[in-house]
């Protein structure tokens, strides 16, 4: 069924392109709900000891962090509806303190939450068919995918038909629920990977064979954190018919094999780096060629139901470009740069994707308040057909604009603080929460995105220096994924203090790479000036076109490394 | 048990909102200049015994005993970064947490 009923799609509410509960869903998570509700109960009258809730807790996303529990709210493949962006307004106002923060997990998170309410967030959440399960523990996590999902020019097939597919089945796996650590899966469907599928315990590449079939790259054993690598290629092509089997198969090998005696060690990345992928291939593949494959065969007919919610909506014919748009763009510089930074190629003549940052300058890196989760709702109603896409980049995409709407889109986000033309740009940083907020946290990372944003405000600086990824963790489990940016910055304790280690020639997509460490840790304060110095060596060093991971790679580490310490004999930097 | 080297309060979370909360002489205070401060080790453990059972008794999760130093006005502060922030709330949130309250 397509849901997309194109005479509703201009009312308010419209059903748009996102998958819908069906009745098993929908009774599912309610059950869950009364689940917790019920859990939650005995937790607080006292007949479950933490040891024995924390579990359950962390099963429907809940923490504990320095100063509140955190509910971290799941988001499939980034898709929302603007019904949904709404609910997530409401319970920021009602139950929180009037704003989210979204992840790069493509989630979103509440800093406040009290233990009391949680099981009504969940029912308010149950109400517009989301949940939080799965969004800690050691088991499949959310499913992420490229936000531009449907609507890129590159894409091959729409990865979200997939990943729901996959959200279906590792939802509550009863094999799955007690891996040795947590399990991250992104998809892609294009040929630029937008996905980070590279740095996940399984990546998948839609791809299409000589054949002409549609079948999946399996990549495995990529992920961040303390120990960083980039996944390995163990399937060149499976078959869609032989996805969840392939993947069945890489998931108890890795359950019976991975380790569980050292958190730390517990990743698949651990398993596929100390056995090599040849092992853990020969591994796979008898483990699939043996098992009973006939529970997982492929039905075509319910993947076909599953991807009919994903049918394009009733775009109009239009013209490849707007003249309205262009007389907007010669009128008012804003407009121009905007459209010129933050909007990309749609598949669909006339029509743009519009990534919308939720990094203004000097702001938070994906936060959002409740009332631009309402202004972003209503956006996306009035200009995009209702949907809304979050990117690991923490920030919000409308994937369908007609270019005619894109002058009236940015006057009604610049109201609301959310026309910041910096997509992809210097101050487009990716951040953690940090030490402001997370428990594990060995430093903040907020305020050194705050600072570096502020130092470098000056837009027609930012498009100077081009596309560039400053990504920032405030702790080794990479969070803010900064072994896979250019430019990266890890915050860590050095002798009582927050210490900032900075890489450089991280790469989250097909070409990925871990960055490699410039120098010793620096304080806070230097921080900014370190990233100011590296910009302007790459500046000078730069050949036309460059970007500063080109540059980079073509002059090598040593020469950005030694620009550094020249300055830093003067004291300046390291 | 680690060595004693400065006074201690004890911390944890308020099992039903998850606020950070200090042992008092009389309880469980918000405000940590009201916190009761160990001088030495022997009520450094008085304190942490008092938080398991708290603990054991479902009032309160994640106990901890920290290190601080005594302000000028009596009030015990924290020596670690990690606690300066719990005390106070979000360094760029100043609107949020215990310092939006004065606490």
């Amino acid at each position: 069924m397509n849901v997309h009923d194109p005479s509703a799609a201009a009312r308010p509410n419209a059903p748009t392109t996102t998958y819908r509960y069906d009745e098993f869903d929908a009774s599912f998570v309610r059950e869950r709900v009364a689940e917790f509700r019920e859990q939650v109960r005995r937790r607080l009258e006292g007949s479950l000891t933490e040891d024995e809730f924390r579990p359950f807790r962390l099963m429907n996303g809940l923490y504990l962090q320095l100063h509140a529990y955190m509910l971290r709210v799941a988001i499939p493949y980034g898709t929302l509806t603007a019904r949904q962006m709404r609910c997530l307004a409401d319970i920021a106002d009602r139950w929180d303190r009037g704003y989210g923060h979204f992840t790069t997990r493509q989630n979103l998170q509440y800093n406040w939450p009290k233990l009391i309410d949680t099981p009504d967030i969940l029912e308010a959440l149950a109400d517009v068919e989301m949940h939080a399960i799965q969004t800690s523990g050691n088991c499949i996590r959310n499913v992420t995918a490229d936000h531009f999902a449907g609507v890129a020019a590159d894409e091959i097939e729409d990865p979200r038909a997939t990943a729901e597919f996959l959200r279906q089945w590792s939802s509550l796996h009863p094999e799955f629920s007690f891996l040795p650590r947590k399990f991250k899966i992104a998809v892609t469907g294009a040929t630029h990977d937008r996905a980070a599928i590279m740095a996940h315990d399984i990546g998948l590449r839609i791809l299409k064979n000589d054949a002409g079939d549609i079948g999946y790259q399996v990549l495995v054993g990529g992920g961040l954190g303390r120990s960083p690598f980039i996944g390995k290629i163990i399937r060149d092509f499976i078959p869609r018919a032989d996805l969840l089997a392939y993947l069945e198969a890489i998931m108890r090998v890795y359950n019976r094999y991975g380790r569980r005696d050292n958190k730390y060690k517990a990743r698949i990345k651990i398993l596929v780096h100390e056995k090599g992928i040849e092992a853990i291939r020969n591994a796979v593949e008898k483990e699939f060629a043996s098992m009973d494959r006939s529970v997982f065969s492929h039905d075509p007919a319910e993947f076909a139901r599953i991807a009919a919610y994903f049918a394009p909506p009733p775009y109009e014919s239009l013209p490849a470009v707007s003249a309205t748009l262009q007389a907007a763009r010669n009128d008012n510089p804003a407009i121009d740069s905007f459209v010129a930074v933050n909007v990309s190629p749609h598949r669909e003549p006339g029509y743009a994707i519009v990534t919308i940052s939720l990094k203004p300058i000097g702001g938070i890196p994906g936060d959002a308040t409740s009332a631009q989760m309402r202004t972003l709702a209503d956006a996306s109603e009035r200009f995009g057909f209702g949907e809304l896409r979050v990117s690991h980049e923490q920030n919000i995409i409308l994937p369908h604009v007609k270019q005619d709407d894109l002058p009236a889109l940015w006057r009604m986000l610049d109201a609301a603080g959310l026309a910041t033309a910096n997509a992809g740009l210097i101050s487009d940083i990716i951040s953690c929460p940090g030490l402001d907020y997370c428990s594990l946290a060995t430093a903040r990372s907020i305020p050194i995105a705050q600072e570096i944003s502020k130092r470098f405000s000056d837009m027609s600086r930012q498009r100077r220096i081009g596309k560039l990824g400053i990504k920032i963790s405030g702790c080794i489990n990479a969070c803010g994924h900064h072994h896979i940016g250019a430019i990266g910055i890890l915050g860590l304790e050095k002798k009582g203090q927050e210490s900032y280690q900075i890489t450089l020639g991280g790469d989250p997509t097909f070409s990925a790479a871990i960055g490699e460490i410039v120098g010793p840790g620096v304080g806070a304060e230097q921080v900014p000036d370190v990233i100011e110095h590296l910009i302007d060596f790459y500046l000078a060093e730069r050949e036309e076109k460059e970007t500063f991971i080109d540059t980079w790679r073509r002059i090598g580490h040593a020469r950005f490394k030694d620009a550094l310490r020249r300055e830093g004999e003067d004291g300046a930097y390291i | 048990m680690a060595a004693f080297k400065n006074p201690q309060i004890l911390l944890a979370s308020d099992l039903r909102d998850g606020e950070v909360l200090f042992l008092g002489t009389s309880g469980w205070e918000r405000d940590h200049r009201r916190a009761r401060v160990a001088f030495d080790a022997a009520v450094a453990s008085e304190l942490e015994k008092i938080g398991h059972a708290e603990y054991a008794g479902n009032r309160v999760v994640d106990v901890y005993l920290t290190d601080v130093e005594i302000e000028p006005d009596g009030a015990p502060a924290p020596l670690h970064y990690r606690e300066k922030m719990r005390i106070k709330g979000p360094s760029v949130r100043r609107d949020l947490g215990k310092q939006a309250t004065g606490g």
